[in-house]
């Protein structure tokens, strides 16, 4: 390829595609690789899909800053990229007097990294405020919120693209060398040439960063598992329902609302070494119904939908497996890399913070002209369930596709899985249109929509029936046909 | 758009739907429509292409589309209105019924509704198999949709899980067009499928059936590898050293089916813990008057033609409803003893004969059902064999019910 980019991000996570957005406010050839065939296929979109406040972290660390940060612009965000968001609040909750040592703790630590509102309620307000949460008290933090990561990832990803960036998928990194000003960036399709190269690798990062020439490295996996509940048992919840965390710090398993009203039970937290170990497993799921019951009451079998995995990518000391804090560094011996190593939670609420100074170390080198054409709004599909009656029909009147119901459980209207179909970004993975739409993540689980789903990407897309993919590389839903 | 005023809206135009528009159509209740989400009507119907349809309706075996096709026929020449990519997408106790569809809005209100929604498949996720979360992995219905009305074949080494009639009948279908299928595995000790599919596609197939065994593991990040299957013991719980791997590119489920009953529960129609469908008197009326359901929508059925003659009594009732504008109260409770799952109805009035449906919760040999009122034997049946796949049906008569008091479904 002899196109030379000025800047390549390895990495379609929230963070790489944030760095895309933000580099897309100035005149320069910008290129995404994702090993995946979607952004968004990893920790990004395997998380509790929580807006942070900040008060977790260690006053001055990178984390502290850039989820305070985060937080306080997400209302803007979530406006301009048109992400589905609540600022809901959160309860961190305790039962016992070291909880609330605890809590104490962590307010004083919020306090001073800025986290506004933050206070200690007794049980009476926390059934106010929560009637389904467990605990005899809590910590409120009034600027916690949920949305959805998925679409926010997209959104960034679709914005950037708008702009200008370039997307390119199923192309994981093999090797990087520089050749005189220009680093050649081998994929397992092709090799990219570029000025400058971003590591927003996430679970891959220190790998990357070998690659890049900076040892040292060490990230941790930390696998949790989570148990995807009914709507029937959202009705229930109104915010994040926390444990106090332990003498360790971090959470354990918390209940947390989704933006479209189902609940999130988990995570639990295992180290593991094989960073796609995305496998769900009968004793975590057995200890996330205890341990969830604890922060909700509702947590019962016949709401469960399905579980699912994501790993943390914690940068860890290597002998003392202690998590230390996201990296993000441009060095001298490396010139024109930008390293971002360990980028785990609160990665969603931090990543425009870390991509505005992505682009910061970069403008330390090289003068940054601005793209007149940015536009930093991106428009959404329409979602039709979320309209009134009024606004129903006039969406059916302006298109009538959106008369046509393909997914039943969560009311998905064939004029948003074209849409969805027909994605800029390219993406023609069944888990795109779930992921984009909704479609197929309702109780049933795509079994009324699937066959009319995978009928549609045939169409719309000219593909046979062996061209059809789940979600991976290699993942083909079906074998041919059954009669030629 | 104006409202449209009916006399009877049905929700869904499967098999119990059409039986019903078509039996109130005979009994002169006329000004009614259906309303399908799909293309067509039929329902479930349309993808089994499999014979054994209508042995007890029709006195013949048919195929799914040609049962239903006998309704169809009746639909048209009746001229019975219905309205296909119609979805229905609220009910309201005063009986209003909102539409989607590419004609807009479409707002109905009608005299009573009738609720055929029919049912939809228990997931992987809802009975928690742990493992990777490949492509290849299908409930038996869509296996079934892909292939019969799709044209697209799912896989080519394939294990069932669950004995359901479904995950049965797709053994055989999967094998007759060249796929190889190694084992249908069942957690119970007793198959959940009708013995003569476990005949017609598993022995005739030389497809093995393993009881008290379930899947442990799925293998497979991209597309399913394999899976690993283990025996379980009495609690269901399995047994550690059973493991067994077998390799597939393709898990097909078949392990249950839940009435759908969003749009009924939405609407404030109580459901019964025990079988998910709504509670209903000797008319099927639902806990809100005007409001009945019949079919896979109140209780799963082991053979359409129940659905069919459910949805035709139920018709009969919602016609004297349309005509008397109430039916009587039905205030008599009929409750089932452990070893019985579910019975239908919940209440009678004890003005007219009814009709009770309940399965067996565990294989029984030589038994016998007694209905009861306090300590008096009203009516019984003697079975020489009972299994949770069949449904039993016993007609009381209006003679055989000595009191107001509540009656009680006992096995013995």
């Amino acid at each position: 390829m002899n196109q030379v980019y000025d800047v390549l991000i390895i990495g379609g996570g929230v963070v790489g595609s944030a760095i895309a957005r933000e580099f897309s406010r100035y005149k320069l050839k910008i290129a995404v690789l994702e090993k995946e065939l979607d952004v968004c296929c990893e920790t990004s979109g395997r998380n509790s899909g929580v807006l942070h406040g900040g008060f977790t972290y260690k006053p001055g660390s990178l984390r502290a800053l850039c989820s305070v940060e985060g937080n306080a612009e997400f209302d803007k965000v979530a406006e301009e990229l048109d992400v589905p968001f609540r600022r809901t609040g959160k309860v961190v909750v305790g039962f016992t007097d070291s909880d609330m040592q605890s809590l104490l703790k962590y307010k004083a630590v919020g306090e001073e990294n800025g986290v506004p509102g933050l206070e200690i309620i007794d049980k009476k307000r926390l059934e106010e405020l929560d009637p389904s949460a467990g605990g005899e008290f809590a910590m409120y933090s009034p600027t916690s919120g949920i949305l959805n990561p998925f679409i926010y990832t997209i959104a960034l990803a679709e914005n950037a693209k708008q702009n200008g960036a370039e997307f390119f998928f199923d192309n994981e990194v093999t090797g990087i060398k520089r050749v005189g000003a220009i680093y050649e960036v081998t994929t397992t399709k092709t090799v990219y040439k570029s000025r400058w190269v971003v590591n927003s690798a996430g679970l891959n990062s220190a790998k990357i960063s070998t690659m890049l020439g900076i040892d040292g490295y060490t990230i941790g996996g930390f696998k949790g598992e989570y148990i995807i509940l009914d709507k029937n048992a959202g009705r229930y919840i109104n915010m994040p329902v926390y444990p106090a965390p332990g003498p360790t710090g971090g959470f354990a398993t918390h209940a947390t609302p989704t933006v479209d009203g189902n609940v999130l039970i988990g995570p639990d937290s295992e180290l593991v070494e094989d960073f796609e170990d995305y496998t769900v497993t009968t004793p975590s799921f057995e200890d996330l119904i205890i341990d969830g019951q604890k922060m909700f009451k509702y947590v019962k079998k016949e709401y469960f939908i399905r579980g699912f995995a994501g790993i943390r990518p914690k940068r860890i000391n290597k002998e003392t497996k202690q998590a230390l804090d996201f990296v993000l560094e441009a060095r001298e011996e490396t010139p024109n890399a930008i390293n971002l190593v360990g980028i785990e939670s609160p990665g969603v609420t931090s990543a425009l913070p870390l991509a505005r100074r992505t682009v910061a170390l970069f403008r330390k080198k090289e003068k940054l002209v601005k793209n007149t054409k940015f536009n930093p709004k991106r428009k959404g599909i329409v979602s039709f369930a979320k309209q009134s009656d009024k606004g129903k029909k006039a969406l059916i009147k302006k298109d009538p596709n959106y008369g046509e119901i393909i997914c039943r459980c969560e009311t998905i209207t064939k004029a948003e899985i074209l849409q969805a179909v027909h994605n800029s970004l390219g993406v023609a993975t069944v888990t795109g249109i779930k992921n984009r739409t909704r479609a197929m993540m309702g109780r049933c689980q795509g079994g009324f929509c699937e066959t009319r789903i995978t009928e549609i990407i045939q169409r719309e897309l000219g593909k046979k029936e062996t061209e059809v993919i789940y979600s991976k590389p290699g993942s083909a839903m079906f074998t041919g046909k059954v009669r030629i | 758009m104006a409202i449209i005023k009916k006399d009877v809206v049905i929700v869904g135009g499967g098999p119990a739907g059409l039986a019903a528009a078509v039996q109130l159509w005979d009994r002169g209740i006329r000004k009614i429509v259906i309303l399908e989400r799909e293309k067509q009507l039929g329902g479930i119907l349309r993808q089994c292409i499999h014979d054994g349809f209508g042995l007890t309706r029709f006195e013949e075996s048919l195929s799914g589309p040609e049962y239903s096709q006998r309704f169809l026929d009746l639909v048209a020449e009746k001229k019975i209105e219905y309205s296909t990519e119609t979805a229905v997408i609220n009910i309201t106790p005063d009986k209003k019924v909102t539409a989607v569809s590419k004609r807009g809005l479409l707002e109905y209100e009608a005299k009573a509704v009738i609720l055929t929604m029919g049912c939809r498949e228990r997931t992987r996720g809802a009975i928690s198999i742990p493992g990777t979360r490949p492509a290849g992995i299908y409930t038996a219905g869509v296996a079934q949709c892909y292939i019969n009305l799709h044209n697209t074949m799912v896989g080519r080494e394939v294990v069932i899980l669950g004995s359901g009639d479904i995950g049965m009948i797709m053994a055989r279908r999967m094998t007759l067009e060249g796929a190889k299928v190694k084992a249908v595995f069942e957690v119970l000790p007793y198959p959940s499928g009708l013995p003569r599919n476990i005949e017609q596609c598993l022995n005739d197939y030389d497809i093995p059936l393993y009881l008290s065994h379930t899947i442990t593991n799925i293998k497979g990040r991209s597309r399913l590898e394999g899976v690993t299957v283990s025996r379980v013991d009495e609690q269901m719980k399995p047994i550690p050293g059973t493991e067994k791997g077998y390799d597939c590119d393709t898990l097909i489920l078949s392990v249950g089916l839940i009435p759908e009953n969003e749009l009924s529960s939405a609407c404030g129609v109580e459901l019964d813990s025990r079988n998910k469908g709504p509670v209903v008197d000797e008319n099927y009326q639902t806990t809100i008057e005007g409001i009945f359901a019949a079919g896979n929508v109140l209780q799963v059925h082991d053979v359409v033609d129940f659905v069919s003659l459910e949805a035709e009594d139920l018709a009969d009732s919602v016609a004297e409803y349309i005509n008397k504008g109430k039916l009587a109260a039905c205030a008599i409770q009929v409750t089932a003893d452990a070893s019985i799952g579910h019975v239908i109805p919940q209440k009678i009035s004890g003005g007219k004969d009814f009709k009770i449906s309940m399965r067996v919760r565990k294989p029984l040999r030589d038994c016998e059902i007694d209905i009861m009122q306090n300590e008096d034997l009203i009516t019984k049946v003697t079975m020489k064999k009972a299994i949770p796949a069949e449904m039993i049906q016993i007609k009381v008569k209006k003679a055989d019910i000595k009191s107001t008091d509540n009656i009680r479904v006992v096995v013995k």
